[in-house]
């Protein structure tokens, strides 16, 4: 039976672990600083991390609490897992930054920069780090949906050889966060069952 | 299985499927000399404003503004939709939207009056729902440069679930100066004709297009997309694979144990950068494909970027339908190391199963296989 193993959700405000508020104190106001402060605490020990645009960032952090709390093993290649991410606003936090290198009195695109203007990159970013080889896919929606999130996550069950999906909500966009991100599995006895209801109440809290 | 039941590209070299394909056929390219925005010479694959505006207007008969991708988007899926015969506005038909940057070039037009939703793909993607009056929400696929497939893939999954009975999947994207600065930063911009698989090979063209396909069950008649997967590099977000993994473990995934010989060809992505082509023959030659002719599209078309995975597939369907391995045009000197058999002339084949690969950023690797049933 699906069930959800564990789940992570980031906010303006808040950073939760498996229902649980981390104990994570800002120094700074909602924005792009609270993702490096939600990087510190955590202590990843991932530098790449800097160079990532706030939507990777976000996607990045989210997971990364899931992938730990399940102890996932990063450093073994492994194609059994997949990586389904949406959202609502693609990248355009970062098209925006891209946009400004390329205004006509001041031309010097960027390819740092450029390379995020893409919202699949954060499902590359999850895969490099934790050694994932299976589908990566990402879904761009009006708003988050349950229905359609379980919908995403079975297809990718569908992929012969997917045992578990990282599935995820990743909106970052002006400074806002909205993240949620799930480990479902397809056959556990731990956790909390797949459904739209759960789904729902996660996101919501 | 899902059976194509009409096709629809608007590219330069025409706005119909049949169109373009004639043009592949004789070896004509669509790339013409261009500018970048900085002025800087460069290769396009130049939609005409003018021509897409008319043909628009004369098959969509807007009631009201529209942008040029929408207006691509709109005229491929219409003619598209046409042809099929299908109800697009029954509730059981579904759309898919396959594109990266959209109305991206809207973020450098602050005062284009469209409204602050025009910008996003999902409006995008219900512009092209509304049009046809559907009352399903439409999907946006946005996989970088493997879009094109991941939305067949959507599609197959689609029908093959009994969500849908029929599915429109229209890919489309343009050369906005957003995306042309882009590429053109990362240095991956041949200034003349891409040549893709050649020892001289230098980089790619931009290419502008749209391109529909309806899909219906199969019925075990004409083509059908049989299967299609998706695998990651975990390597880089911008730079391939050394060893083609995604595209290995893809290719691996969606050709089970398929006997490598019945394949006719292989349309590759072929972008024409040093690193993609190298990497597809990796991967090409660790799922046993080293002996399969191999082309690239993209010296007609260049990287049609969203609309590629669509349009490309179209393109070898109609050659598969025709018995036929096209050449890969711009292609003269062996230029991968370890070989690949790059197809340099037109050729007839009896085999049934083709392949389509297409690779992105984010380390994305896409691969479909098609049959004929006749």
């Amino acid at each position: 039976m699906k069930k959800i193993t564990a789940y992570s959700r980031i906010t303006d405000s808040l950073v939760i672990l498996n229902g649980k508020p981390c104990e994570i104190t800002f120094s700074c106001e909602p924005g792009p600083g609270r993702l490096a402060e939600i990087y510190r605490f955590l202590e990843s020990g991932y530098p790449k991390f800097f160079k990532m645009d706030n939507l990777s960032k976000a996607g990045f952090l989210a997971s990364e609490m899931v992938l730990r709390s399940l102890h996932y093993d990063m450093e073994s290649p492994d194609e059994s897992t997949a990586v389904v991410f949406a959202n609502r606003s693609s990248s355009l936090d970062n098209d925006k930054r891209f946009q400004e290198t390329i205004s006509r009195e001041d031309y010097f695109p960027s390819p740092a920069v450029f390379v995020y203007t893409l919202p699949n990159i954060v499902t590359g970013e999850v895969a490099i780090r934790n050694k994932i080889l299976g589908e990566t896919s990402f879904f761009i929606l009006e708003s988050f949906d349950a229905e359609k999130m379980m919908i995403f996550v079975d297809w990718a069950f569908a992929s012969a050889g997917t045992r578990r999906v990282l599935c995820g909500w990743t909106e970052y966009l002006d400074g806002h966060c909205d993240v949620l991100v799930m480990m479902v599995e397809k056959e556990s006895d731990q956790g909390v069952d797949y459904n739209k209801q759960n789904i729902n109440n996660i996101y919501i809290t | 299985m899902i059976k194509p039941l009409a096709y629809n590209i608007v590219s330069s070299l025409g706005f119909s499927a049949q169109d373009n394909y004639a043009a592949v056929r004789r070896g004509q390219s669509g790339i013409v000399p261009w500018l970048d925005p900085a002025g800087t010479p460069i290769a396009l694959s130049h939609l005409d404003r003018e021509k897409l505006q008319d043909a628009f207007e004369k098959q969509c008969k807007p009631s009201q503004k529209y942008t040029e991708p929408e207006q691509a988007m709109l005229l491929s899926a219409s003619l598209a939709v046409a042809e099929a015969g299908i109800n697009p506005a029954s509730v059981r038909t579904g759309f898919v939207l396959s594109s990266t940057k959209g109305n991206i070039e809207l973020l450098g037009i602050p005062d284009h009056g469209l409204g602050t939703e025009r910008i996003h793909l999902w409006h995008t993607a219900g512009l092209l729902a509304a049009h046809f009056n559907n009352p399903n929400l439409p999907l946006t696929v946005t996989n970088a440069c493997i879009s094109g497939a991941a939305a067949q893939i959507a599609a197959l999954k689609m029908l093959e679930n009994g969500l849908y009975d029929h599915v429109v999947v229209t890919g489309v994207d343009m050369a906005s100066d957003f995306i042309v600065a882009g590429f053109q930063s990362f240095k991956s911009l041949d200034p003349e004709r891409c040549r893709p698989f050649d020892a001289r090979r230098k980089g790619l063209n931009i290419g502008e297009a749209a391109a529909t396909i309806v899909f219906g069950k199969a019925d075990g008649k004409g083509i059908s997309l049989t299967r299609g997967n998706v695998r990651n590099d975990a390597n880089h977000i911008s730079g391939p694979s050394r060893t083609g993994e995604g595209l290995f473990r893809a290719l691996s995934r969606t050709l089970e144990d398929l006997p490598r010989d019945e394949i006719a060809f292989i349309c590759a992505h072929g972008t024409a950068t040093s690193f993609n082509d190298q990497m597809e023959a990796i991967a090409f030659t660790r799922a046993g494909l080293q002996h399969t002719p191999v082309f690239s599209l993209k010296a007609h078309f260049g990287h049609t970027m969203g609309a590629a995975g669509v349009l490309e597939s179209i393109i070898s369907m109609k050659a598969l339908e025709d018995g036929i391995i096209l050449p890969s045009l711009g292609y003269e000197e062996p230029g991968i190391e370890g070989g690949l058999n790059i197809s340099t002339a037109t050729v007839h084949t009896n085999k049934r199963y083709i392949i389509k690969t297409l690779s992105g950023f984010g380390g994305c690797n896409a691969a479909l296989l098609y049959q004929t049933h006749s």
